[in-house]
């Protein structure tokens, strides 16, 4: 049995009297990449808010390795766990290195600057998501793609053991959504990376994780590899669409039924 | 950041200051003479080379540097906390906060001081750290964003509602309490002495450190509060030090030198053309800008119409004015 990253358990979280997490709980595995699905609202933003401690749960324990979130000095937490937001609105003109050493944060102390070390995790972060060659321009005039990426790389510094992203690839044309996931991938794979990415692409959930979490009105309404929760009458009745799946290469495709 | 070019970028804006603090004082409606003015040879009541120069001149231009300083590191810190460039303790209403609390204090004749702080600028600060809070909740989405509109609206509301309030003040109050108002409300640098400056000087010095100490956690915050919070800083504390600290700043500022306008805008954009949007270093270099700034803006005020002296607030608030409809002619989207 693979040793557990994180476990949530009985999980509730209300957003002025509408509940939005419902006494959920998940068990998240050392190198898990984990698809948070589920349709608009149903609580995928607020859930990998709520495992990155960014939001306090109404009632519920969160464990990282064996001992309680809130016992973890926030500083001491974030150097195991980094988060990715959804959008990247930056308001002042900073470069992209400077977005990445941003990172490096909680191993600072107050007043003190970057150290040697802190510039060698933060490029070797860059190389990783292969953001290196435009280190110097400025954030705000990048593209949505590499904007993502910088991002990744932002939260690479920062060298977690869990991963959490929010919709990483929404913005994103088909050929950069391939590129952030293999991204993904490869962190996964070849550097023993815990992830867990909400995500609205179900083919792309279903290409590139090893599990899938199924979330609807704040409740998980299945979980488990792939082919296990990427089935037909599930899905249709928490989307409410009518869908066709395929089979291709032993991954599900999903395809809305138009027209029939 | 790497220290060696922080050390030089600080070093030059040190110079321009150095370079101001010098010259500013031999310029003037008189010209003084430095060999006079420093001679031992004339007793102190015969030579007024020396108390032109020591009595008037000098204790302005400090006083004028460590307004510009507070002013402008208070606009650089209030930008960052609602990560909107447009923030500044004039746009958003926090200097006519200030202005009221010191009007009350003026009105009640509270010429004195508590625990060794006058109590003019204890409801100065008090009343610039109320504005603060006032435009933070009204403006603060439930995603925790500023959006410019909404912000900028708040600060006229509050401009205005200070400033209705300081008229009726006014309005009560006697004909010297009037005049001492009126005069204070169009911010000037004149009436000072050494005094004044051994209050202020460690109060914006002290304010101006804690600040620095939290640059890098509210360069975070700039970037947005959630984010922030994932890389272990302490959101909520992070923003009460600033803005109780800026909020002190201004008022003690305020409190002496009346609302002198926009300089906590203008600083702040400058500098960062020249050092990027980095507080750890954007907090020292607008402190020795915002220094030369004012006390250049000040030298202005006192030569432009000499022998008359206008108020520098003047001068700031006509530069700021075309300055703030550039800024948000260029933000508007197209």
């Amino acid at each position: 049995m693979t040793p557990l990253k994180m476990e949530l358990e009985n999980i509730s979280f209300t957003y002025n009297i509408k509940p939005v997490l419902n006494d959920l709980s998940v068990f998240i595995q050392e190198n898990d990449f984990i698809g948070l699905i589920g349709p608009n609202g149903s609580g995928k933003s607020t859930l990998l808010k709520v495992m990155s401690a960014i939001i306090k749960p109404d009632s519920g324990s969160i464990k990282f390795k064996g001992s309680e979130t809130r016992n973890i000095n926030k500083k001491n937490f974030a150097q195991s766990v980094s988060w990715i937001p959804q959008g990247h609105p930056m308001v002042f003109p900073f470069k992209v290195s400077e977005v990445v050493l941003m990172g490096r944060h909680p191993y600072l102390s107050p007043l003190s600057f970057e150290s040697h070390e802190d510039f060698k995790i933060s490029q070797r972060a860059m190389q990783t998501t292969m953001t290196s060659h435009f280190s110097d321009r400025l954030f705000n005039e990048i593209s949505e793609g590499e904007k993502q990426r910088v991002m990744i790389a932002s939260a690479l510094a920062q060298n977690p053991e869990l991963l959490l992203l929010d919709e990483p690839t929404s913005a994103l044309d088909l050929k950069y959504q391939i590129e952030i996931m293999s991204i993904l991938k490869d962190l996964n794979t070849n550097h023993k990376m815990t992830l867990v990415v909400a995500m609205h692409d179900l083919n792309l959930a279903s290409r590139f994780c090893n599990r899938i979490i199924l979330l609807n009105d704040g409740k998980i309404v299945s979980d488990g590899t792939p082919l296990k929760v990427l089935q037909k009458d599930i899905l249709e009745e928490v989307y409410g669409i009518e869908l066709d799946l395929y089979s291709k290469n032993g991954h599900t495709l999903i395809h809305p039924t138009i027209g029939k | 950041m790497k220290i060696m070019s922080y050390i030089k970028t600080l070093s030059v804006f040190f110079l321009v200051l150095l370079a101001t603090l010098l010259i500013a004082p031999l310029i003037g409606s008189t010209d003084i003479s430095l060999t006079r003015a420093f001679s031992t040879t004339l007793n102190n009541s015969n030579n007024i080379d020396a108390s032109i120069l020591f009595q008037v001149r000098l204790p302005r231009i400090l006083l004028g540097a460590i307004a510009g300083a507070a002013l402008s590191v208070a606009g650089a810190v209030l930008q960052a906390l609602l990560r909107n460039d447009l923030a500044a303790p004039f746009t958003l209403g926090v200097s006519s906060g200030a202005a009221l609390g010191a009007v009350i204090a003026i009105a009640l004749n509270l010429n004195f001081t508590l625990l060794g702080f006058p109590v003019i600028s204890l409801f100065a600060f008090m009343g610039s750290l109320g504005a603060i809070l006032l435009v933070f909740n009204l403006v603060r989405t439930r995603h925790g964003e500023f959006p410019t509109g909404i912000l900028l609206l708040a600060g006229v509301t509050a401009n205005f509602f200070f400033a209705s309030l300081v008229m009726f003040i006014h309005y009560l109050a006697s004909l010297s309490q009037s005049f001492t108002i009126i005069r204070w409300l169009m911010g000037g640098l004149d009436i000072t002495n050494y005094d004044t400056i051994l209050t202020l000087f460690p109060i914006v010095s002290i304010g101006i450190l804690i600040l620095l100490f939290v640059s890098r956690d509210l360069n975070l915050i700039s970037t947005g509060i959630h984010s922030a919070s994932s890389r272990g800083v302490n959101v909520e504390k992070t923003q009460k030090i600033g803005f109780i600290t800026a909020s002190l700043i201004t008022g003690t500022v305020v409190a002496t030198c009346g609302p002198i306008g926009f300089v906590g805008l203008i600083v702040p954009h400058i500098v960062r053309l020249f050092v990027g949007p980095d507080l750890r270093i954007l907090i020292p270099a607008s402190t020795l800008f915002g220094a030369s700034f004012l006390v250049i803006c000040d030298t202005f005020a006192r030569t432009l119409l000499a022998p008359t002296e206008i108020p520098v607030g003047i001068i700031t608030a006509m530069l700021g004015g075309p300055f703030f409809v550039w800024l948000l002619k260029r933000k508007r989207p197209l």
